[in-house]
């Protein structure tokens, strides 16, 4: 409180400077996420209409759920490479139950049961085996959606009830889709959980030094091995909506998703080695790719530009404040 | 760092901006949706598309696809081309379901919507062109071998597997017509089961037990290689001729050798030619795409709808050593 002592530089906190950029990179994000509107609105004539962006959310509603999971299991330093098969493999059992006349809630229970199962099984092989989650997680990637394959072919599940339809196509109120709903029910559970929390602190510490706060009385394997659950269990809300949205099951669905998913979590400044990262650093990542596709979308610029543009994104995001420090180190010493 | 990113930011979508082209809002935008960019057959779509808007004189084409072959990134491309408020959606569909909600949707906003070459389901299209017919193909695969034997002649066929539909099908709707072609015999039917070796070995078998045999007709792009393999390494090319389905870009070398005359499958110009003007018809000149109508197509002639709205384009499009140079490197 009392500012009697002069500021001073210590030498080994070289990084404070980065370190303040960290501390504002949501802000930063916001930036770009404004700048990315403004522009857009000017390039399209289509961008400023309420029911367009309404559409244009579906881009990244869904990859958001898993995302704001993946914030916290990339924060603690594991990965799950294998949502996207999990959506695959939940969307499939869906499908299953629906054969067996399931309703709507059993079908929305199968979709989120059949999440939370796969999360465990990823869990056992990381935190009761200690294999690494990166190797597990693709071996699963192909497990799970190779079981929808097995059990789909080349065929289809179609003919959900009107009623399920209600998660993937439904609105709220005028513009606001049901989906948009979950983005922010989701966004604030995970955002009180990570900041507000003992459990979200203890991912932090299991992030920055794993051996630390084993020691310091964390029971390391059991807050990761919730973290895969949770992963499982949004992948399985995920699968709800997709399926619901898309209105049938094939074993090709969400293919590919799981990078999409990372990229918003890397973008949204958490670091992939672990130790830090934010809720709403990720839920702006999420507009940010979502208005970028979609108004790349709008002026019919090809997909191929399109993942040039976000992969350039990602690279610059991640590279610029390691160039930053860089360059302030050189320029002091 | 900020304006780092900012300049990043606005200097890809500025340079978006510039190389998007410039927009007459007057002229009537019809979306060629595809599976995916970036392969050769639907480059040629678009390029069929191309030709048609040239002629209709006021029609901008929006070429337009997801990177890969899923349905989740058409419908992400489908959401846009509605955003845009576009005249027509022609889609070549990834996925028949997935897409109908998200089809629905822009037939609720007044815009037309049709698939080709690869369907979508009833209720989420007005109609649904496919490039040909069951019987048309199967007529075609026996008329390739039969022009070919004007005095008549044995002739085989080297099938997929004993199971397949589509190989069945064809094969069914050739024998009805069988009797158009006098002097043609079908002395056996063989299954290749789709594996290169195996299509091979059948191949040089039929050869073996019919000495006299004038022609293989393999209504499927793995046998048909096979077989023409065969017939070469027989020494018995201009004594037997293999025709049937194939790729030009596989069937090139067996048109060089002489090892086959002709062979057929769609012409990825035409179908996007058609699709193009289907669309025009129905988004502009209010045509209904009700069962039994009749919609022209330019120099495709017109397509007559069936009771699940859906018609076949035209014959199998027949290559042969006139047409193969350009075909081969499209498809």
């Amino acid at each position: 409180m009392s500012d009697t002592l002069p500021e001073r530089r210590i030498p080994d906190r070289l990084n404070s400077r980065a370190y303040r950029l960290f501390r504002s990179w949501e802000a930063l994000l916001l930036a770009v996420a404004i700048a990315i509107f403004v522009v857009n609105s000017f390039a399209s004539p289509y961008f400023l209409s309420a029911w367009n962006l309404s559409d244009a959310t579906f881009n990244f509603t869904e990859k958001a759920m898993i995302a704001f999971a993946m914030a916290l299991l990339i924060i603690s330093g594991e990965i799950d490479l294998s949502v996207a098969s999990i959506i695959a493999l939940a969307s499939t059992a869906m499908g299953l139950a629906l054969q067996y006349g399931a309703g709507t809630p059993e079908l929305v229970v199968v979709g989120l049961v059949v999440g939370l199962l796969c999360g465990a099984f990823n869990a056992v092989f990381v935190t009761i085996l200690g294999l690494p989650s990166i190797v597990v997680t693709i071996g699963t990637m192909s497990l799970f959606r190779g079981i929808s394959y097995i059990i789909l072919g080349d065929d289809a599940f179609r003919g959900y009830p009107s009623s399920f339809a209600w998660f993937g196509q439904g609105y709220i109120y005028w513009v606001f889709t049901v989906e948009m709903l979950f983005f922010v029910v989701i966004a604030v559970i995970y955002g009180v959980v990570l900041h507000k929390t003992n459990f979200g602190r203890a991912v932090y510490a299991i992030g920055n030094n794993p051996t630390g706060a084993l020691f310091s009385g964390i029971r390391v394997q059991r807050v990761k091995f919730i973290l895969f659950l949770l992963t499982g269990l949004m992948s399985g809300v995920a699968a709800v909506c997709l399926t619901s949205r898309l209105g049938s099951t094939r074993p090709s669905i969400a293919q590919g998703m799981e990078l999409e998913v990372v990229t918003m979590v890397v973008l949204g400044g958490v670091n992939i080695l672990g130790g830090s990262g934010s809720i709403p650093g990720v839920v702006i990542a999420a507009f940010v790719m979502g208005l970028v596709t979609f108004g790349l979308g709008l002026l019919n610029v090809p997909g191929i530009v399109m993942s040039i543009f976000i992969g350039l994104l990602l690279i610059g995001v991640i590279a610029l404040p390691r160039l930053w420090t860089m360059l302030a180190r050189r320029a002091r010493s | 760092m900020s304006v780092f990113d900012k300049l990043i930011a606005s200097a890809a979508l500025a340079t978006a901006m510039f190389a998007g082209p410039a927009m007459a809002q007057d002229d009537v935008r019809i979306a060629l949706v595809v599976k995916a960019l970036g392969i050769g057959f639907f480059e040629a779509a678009a390029e069929g598309a191309e030709e048609a808007a040239e002629e209709l004189g006021n029609v901008e084409i929006i070429y337009t696809g997801p990177t890969d072959t899923t349905a989740e990134g058409q419908i992400e491309v489908i959401n846009s081309l509605i955003a845009q408020n576009v005249d027509a959606i022609a889609v070549s569909a990834n996925d028949t379901d997935a897409l109908v909600p998200a089809l629905q949707r822009a037939m609720q906003r007044g815009i037309t919507v049709i698939s080709w070459d690869s369907g979508v389901a009833p209720e989420g299209r007005e109609l649904h062109l496919n490039p040909s017919s069951n019987s048309l193909i199967g007529n075609m695969i026996i008329k390739l071998a039969a022009d070919h034997l004007p005095d008549g002649g044995e002739v085989a066929v080297l099938s997929a597997t004993t199971t397949s539909t589509n190989q069945n099908i064809w094969i069914e709707e050739m024998n009805k017509v069988m009797g158009n072609y006098p002097g043609i015999e079908v002395v056996a039917t063989v299954y290749g089961d789709d594996l290169a070796d195996k299509s091979y070995r059948e191949a040089t078998g039929l050869m073996q037990s019919y000495p006299d045999l004038d022609a293989i007709i393999a209504p499927t792009s793995v046998g048909i290689v096979a077989a023409a393999q065969a017939v070469v390494d027989a020494g018995k090319v201009g004594e037997v001729n293999v025709t049937g389905l194939g790729l030009p870009s596989e069937m090139a070398g067996a048109i060089e050798s002489g090892a086959s005359q002709s062979f057929a499958i769609w012409n990825p110009i035409d179908l996007g030619y058609s699709a193009t003007m289907l669309a025009y018809e129905l988004s502009q000149n209010g045509v209904e795409a009700a069962p039994g109508a009749e919609i022209p197509m330019g120099r495709m002639g017109t397509l007559t709808l069936d009771d699940n709205s859906e018609g076949a384009m035209a014959d199998p499009f027949v290559y042969d050593a006139s047409n193969i140079d350009q075909f081969k490197s499209i498809f």
